[in-house]
């Protein structure tokens, strides 16, 4: 498609979906959001890039191939569920490490739930992005 | 002691992260065989566990039973968690010749150890929903192997396997649903508690739609038009663990299902499967005697096969699930090594339409040998693996009077060896249309070593089976035992909450 107006458009919701994206990814904690549908969320922007400016200069802005992410995100995932073995736990329970004070509530906590989502996000990224990549090239 | 019960789920997924990682490289395939053989220490040590201590369970991310996904493998999970490590190795040895690098650029390796996990976590899985789940990583694996290449026959044969998969998808989807609305809990163990209080009639419902889904899967009459529609069109390797281990999982689904929580209506749901059984086997058998394909012709024998398993499920004696484990475990080993020798009779006669092809037993006479014995288990003659499978059934069926489908499973083991001796007389006896005398010789040394060890392996564990079928048989029986009596099952299980 060649349109000025969606390719200028484009040019500031790209960044706007990416960042949203990551906050989906880290608010999916406690509250309605996540990995998957940060991953979608952060999927659409490429989509959208790719729909104004065409899939290859969206490949070019992704620098790595799609199915890539999507791989990586399974070894990601994997690997915080592996985590597990190291604490003599069974696979996929959570480890939790706290930086700063617990007691005064003054703190935040890292836990390999969120690599976990992490990976998630990657999954949906990737497989999402090389799915419609292929389509996109197809027609 | 949960961690035995997850690597054999987490080193396939390992593997194929790290080959599809490596693709393009030439360790890609290495990666293959050495998570294969990660897998087959794993599912060994899952095995030995399991016969020394009794059923296991563990519970994933230590969430407490009914709540978390458990784990559990007895001896019929723990045995097809063995059998699909030694089918993962040997396709992936045969891998190494049947698979040329463009297939391994579009990512092989990485799918079929998606594949393979995702077979292994339906056996072991202790929920419905995760077993869901786990049908469709299956699914999505077998859709892109399917597919792979992307020739025109593929597509057309990918496509009928998606629509039948996804109803069959769906119809399990809302028996899920159904089952969750009725009794509020999807972990196996603690269904087969809940289904006691409520409304028996429409449990009937519900375990007909899991019968219908699950035997999509397992490729039974009415539901198999799927399965010889596209199993003869993808790479062999591809089809040979299609044909061992994909249908095998519906069956097994069926039997876990119909002995731990559909076991209220016996008197309606018993009788419905040894027609399914019945009529698997015939038609089966009869569709295969009309092709001409070589593995067109496999692939309606699965079908019939599947009518034996299903068969010691309806009886529900221990000696007929015992049967039906023992027969499982025999024919994923028989059935993939058959679609293993169609590759390499393609591979060096030129193709695998009868017709076409002749004469590999006055030049390759080792593969001829090697034929005889998985096509000869396949029957049932002794002293091969298939003889012991058959004999237990029949004779199971006889125990308890059924008179008839003990007929038609002999009449079907005798339908069976006109199948064989069709393959054996057009592939291996009458000379090459062409003239040509195809041999192994021909093959370069490398993939002619790696066709013959994974042939060789499993065709030698079929004689090892039929020659010494006592540990085999022992682990069914037990196997059977605690299938018939799910208390050690669901304690296992729900231990600490019940």
């Amino acid at each position: 498609m060649n349109s000025v107006i969606l390719r200028v458009g484009t040019r500031f919701l790209v960044g706007l979906l990416l960042i949203f994206s990551i906050h989906m990814l880290l608010r999916g904690h406690n509250e309605p959001g996540g990995g998957f549908i940060g991953g979608l969320i952060g999927a659409i922007g490429f989509i959208l890039y790719a729909i104004a400016c065409g899939t290859e200069d969206a490949r070019a802005a992704l620098r790595t191939a799609p199915e890539r992410i999507a791989m990586a995100g399974l070894g990601v995932a994997l690997l915080a569920g592996v985590l597990a073995a190291f604490f003599g736990d069974p696979l996929f329970t959570g480890q939790w490490y706290f930086i700063g004070d617990q007691k005064s509530g003054d703190y935040i906590p890292i836990s390999t739930v969120l690599v976990f989502d992490i990976g998630v996000y990657l999954v949906v990224f990737g497989s999402i992005l090389s799915l419609v990549f292929a389509l996109e090239e197809a027609i | 002691m949960s961690w035995f019960l997850a690597l054999p789920i987490a080193i396939p997924f390992v593997a194929a992260v790290a080959a599809f990682l490596a693709r393009g490289y030439r360790v890609g395939r290495w990666i293959s065989i050495v998570g294969a053989l990660a897998h087959l220490l794993s599912a060994i040590l899952l095995i030995s566990v399991v016969s020394a201590e009794g059923i296991l369970a563990g519970q994933m991310g230590t969430w407490p039973a009914p709540f978390g996904i458990t784990l559990v493998a007895d001896n019929l999970s723990a045995g097809m968690v063995g059998v699909t490590a030694v089918i993962g190795l040997a396709v992936a040895i045969y891998a190494l010749a049947d698979i040329d690098e463009r297939l391994e650029n579009l990512g092989y390796h990485a799918l079929y150890n998606v594949l393979i996990a995702g077979v292994t976590g339906a056996f072991l899985t202790g929920d419905l929903f995760n077993l869901y789940v786990w049908f469709e990583v299956m699914l999505i694996a077998s859709f892109g192997l399917l597919v792979l290449g992307g020739d025109r026959e593929q597509i057309d044969g990918g496509i009928k396997y998606v629509a039948l998969n996804l109803v069959s998808t769906v119809m399990f989807l809302t028996g899920v649903g159904l089952l969750y609305g009725q009794t509020g809990t999807l972990n196996m163990a603690d269904l087969a508690l809940a289904t006691e209080n409520v409304d028996q009639g429409l449990l009937t419902v519900i375990a007909m739609m899991f019968m219908v889904a699950f035997g999509v899967k397992a490729a039974v009459f009415p539901l198999f038009f799927w399965l010889p529609a596209s199993y003869h069109t993808p790479a062999f390797s591809v089809s040979a663990v299609f044909a061992g281990l994909l249908t095998k999982v519906g069956v097994y689904s069926l039997i876990r299902m119909f002995t731990l929580v559909f076991d209220h209506d016996l008197g309606f749901t018993q009788p419905v499967l040894l027609w399914v059984a019945a009529l698997t086997m015939i038609t089966g058998v009869l569709g295969a005697a009309s092709q001409t394909d070589f593995r067109k012709i496999l692939s309606f024998h699965i079908v019939s096969q599947i009518g034996y398993m299903v068969l010691g499920l309806a009886l529900l004696t221990p000696l007929a699930v015992a049967g039906a484990v023992f027969y499982l475990i025999h024919h994923i080993i028989v059935k993939a090594n058959l679609f293993l020798i169609a590759g390499v009779a393609d591979r060096i006669g030129g193709s695998t339409c009868l017709s076409k092809v002749g004469g590999l037993y006055a030049s390759a006479p080792l593969l001829a040998a090697l034929f005889l014995v998985p096509a000869f288990s396949l029957a049932g003659f002794p002293p091969l693996s298939g003889f012991w499978a058959k004999y237990l059934l029949v004779k199971a069926s006889l125990d308890v009077g059924a008179w008839v489908i003990a007929g038609v499973a002999l009449v079907v083991g005798l339908l069976t060896i006109y199948s064989m001796t069709k393959i054996w007389g057009a592939v291996f006896w009458t000379p090459h249309p062409e003239g040509r005398e195809p041999s192994l010789k021909q093959l370069d040394p490398a993939l002619r070593r790696a066709y013959l060890v994974s042939i060789g392996g499993l065709a030698g564990l079929t004689v090892l089976i039929g020659l010494v079928p006592q540990p085999l048989l022992t682990f069914s029986e037990v196997a059977a035992e605690q299938l018939l009596d799910p208390g050690a099952y669901i304690d296992a299980v729900l231990g600490e909450v019940r």
